[in-house]
């Protein structure tokens, strides 16, 4: 069996360092491809959800030519059931700092964003500090580099990065096309690195101790450790950096209260585990470990006997219906169809093989949704309901 | 100059005149006058030289950007999940009792508006709610009543 039995707990994130100056001032007298090749070979892959390649996202933008380059944190954490992103944000943000500067450094941007939600507004004022600090010493040791905050209005689709541009600039979260990908044309049509609150700590991790210190936690394609934000029916709910290629199993003995009848695994763009399949179920990228592996922005909810999966589908799609940005039709109306389709069902006003058409439905957004958010109803809704089909209909 | 418009000038002057600047220019006149009325919109249109049409185009797509009278706390309950779990719905009658007014209305002395909204980001401490910037997590009813009875007591 490739999984422990046992839940690895580390502690890097949020271990509280104050050398950042000199992480700064050592990783920055390194060459940019010395750097990119460190990153490369720790195989970290980003947090925010979608896995890409962190080092490959540099290189290729790094690459890209243009006077004019940008370094985004993401920190919009939407998804349902994440909070790591301002838990680092108020516990380390000197690290999500020295990350964004070596960033610049790497790839020749001369400026750095972190888009903030709204609702972390009350973040704002200690972090701009914080930002003062180190924008201080950066002027010491001759680093052009400037990072500003950018406060979002909510919207949990200007998450989604082309989006979050969008809305930087100045106009409606609607995501773009992709190609370009940011890395050629982001942030004003520039080759722009955009990154996770998260991902960024962790290239602070491999620039201080060293790729090979990274690349030993976790399993085979999920190296490194992650945060998990854990909520829902647990008797401790909290944030834990865990090692990745855990077995659900081995999580739900954790933090489980006993009784759990299933997990959510990626909030609400995410999949619901049964209890039957927890032991087949790892928590990593795509690469085989035992059975299904499921990556994840780091949101674990649970749900015990007394809930409801068909009050649990109905709320998911009902964020989906008012998060849709509305641009393309099978986002938006399919979401909406949906909502009323499963009510329809739980009323009896439509048949139970009505649930078949409502899944066929989902599968035509995966094809044809314009982006990620449309495209992931089809997690939750099929792993609901093909897990809990009774609980749909009565 | 009529207190909007010199409002509007003045935040034009401190973020820039750039389609860039438009969203921390619209959230300053929401800070401080807790909408963006019609008036706001076009005022900012013409300041910063961008189509009235897109102004109102770009605030509507934003829940924290509202276009309709609010009042001077607005207070978000989170309805998503977690909060939906371990009962935001509590908390949601606890102050439509309190206040007299329904979720989406305002007090007629236009104190307090009442919303719902989505994952706050608070989930290990549910359930959540917001009152204008501030967070108050692991509320109950009871707590609900001492926190808005506080808002009250305060002057203006
Ligand atoms: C609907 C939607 C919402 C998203 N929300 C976030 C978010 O809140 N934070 C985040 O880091 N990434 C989010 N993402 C992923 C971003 O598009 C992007 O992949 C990520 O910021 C890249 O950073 P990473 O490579 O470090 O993960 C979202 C994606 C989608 C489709
Ligand atoms: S899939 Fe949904 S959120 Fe994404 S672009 Fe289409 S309508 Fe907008
Ligand atoms: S579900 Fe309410 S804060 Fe996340």
């Amino acid at each position: 069996m490739a999984y422990s039995y046992q839940l690895k707990r580390v502690d890097f994130i949020f271990r509280n360092e104050n050398d950042w100056e000199k992480v700064l001032s050592n990783t920055i007298k390194k060459k940019p491809d010395e750097i990119i090749n460190e990153l490369i070979s720790s195989e970290l892959k980003g947090r925010g959800g979608a896995g890409f390649p962190t080092g490959l996202k540099w290189k290729l933008t790094a690459e890209s030519k243009s006077k004019e380059k940008y370094v985004i944190c993401n920190a919009d954490e939407g998804e349902p059931g994440t909070f790591k992103d301002r838990e680092i944000l108020t516990k380390v943000p000197y690290k999500v700092l020295t990350a964004m500067a070596v960033c610049g450094y790497v790839t020749g941007a001369k400026e750095g964003f972190i888009y903030l939600r709204g609702e972390y507004k009350f973040l704002e004022e200690e972090l701009n500090k914080t930002i003062d600090e180190f924008q201080y010493y950066c002027q010491e040791i001759n680093l052009d580099f400037k990072i500003k905050i950018f406060m979002g209005s909510g919207a949990y689709i200007c998450g989604e990065e082309t989006a979050l541009m969008e809305s930087m600039e100045g106009r409606r979260g609607e995501p773009r096309n992709k190609p370009p990908f940011p890395t050629q044309a982001g942030y004003r049509k520039k080759p722009t690195v955009i990154n996770n609150v998260e991902t960024l700590v962790h290239t602070w991790t491999i620039f201080k101790y060293g790729a090979k210190k990274f690349y030993d936690l976790g399993v085979q394609y999920s190296r490194g450790t992650k945060l998990f934000s854990v909520s829902g029916d647990t008797p401790k709910p909290g944030i834990y950096e865990l090692e990745l290629g855990m077995s659900l199993q081995d999580f739900v003995y954790e933090f489980g209260d006993g009784d759990t009848k299933a997990v959510q695994v990626g909030g609400a763009s995410g999949f619901l585990v049964p209890r039957k399949k927890f032991k087949d179920t790892a928590i990593g990228y795509e690469g085989k470990l035992v059975g299904i592996s499921l990556p994840t922005g780091g949101s674990m909810m649970l749900f015990n006997s007394s809930r409801s999966m068909f009050n649990v589908l109905d709320n998911y799609l009902e964020f989906f219906r008012e998060e849709s940005c509305g641009q393309c039709t099978p986002c938006r109306v399919g979401c909406q169809q949906l909502l009323l389709g499963i009510k329809a069902v739980k009323r009896g006003e439509k048949p139970a093989s009505y649930l078949d058409k409502l899944l066929k439905l989902t599968e035509t957004m995966q094809l044809t949704a314009k982006c990620g958010l449309g495209q992931s109803v089809a997690n939750s809704f099929s792993s609901i309901v093909e897990n809990f089909r009774e609980e749909m209909i009565y | 100059m009529n207190p909007i418009k010199s409002l509007i000038k003045d935040l034009a002057d401190l973020h820039g005149r750039h389609r860039e600047n438009l969203l921390p220019v619209m959230q300053g006149v929401v800070q401080k006058e807790k909408f963006l009325s019609e008036y706001s919109m076009i005022e900012i249109a013409r300041e910063m030289d961008i189509p009235a049409a897109e102004v109102f185009g770009t605030a509507t797509f934003y829940s924290f950007l509202e276009t309709k009278p609010a009042g001077k706390y607005i207070i978000r309950i989170c309805k998503t999940i977690t909060c939906a779990m371990k009962g935001k719905n509590q908390l949601l009658f606890a102050i439509q009792d309190m206040l007299k007014i329904k979720t989406g209305e305002t007090t007629p002395d236009k104190r307090f508006t009442l919303l719902e909204t989505n994952c706050l980001g608070w989930c290990h401490k549910a359930p959540a709610m917001l009152i204008n910037d501030d967070v108050y997590t692991e509320v109950t009813p009871e707590k609900v009543r001492e926190i808005l009875t506080n808002y009250m007591k305060e002057n203006i």
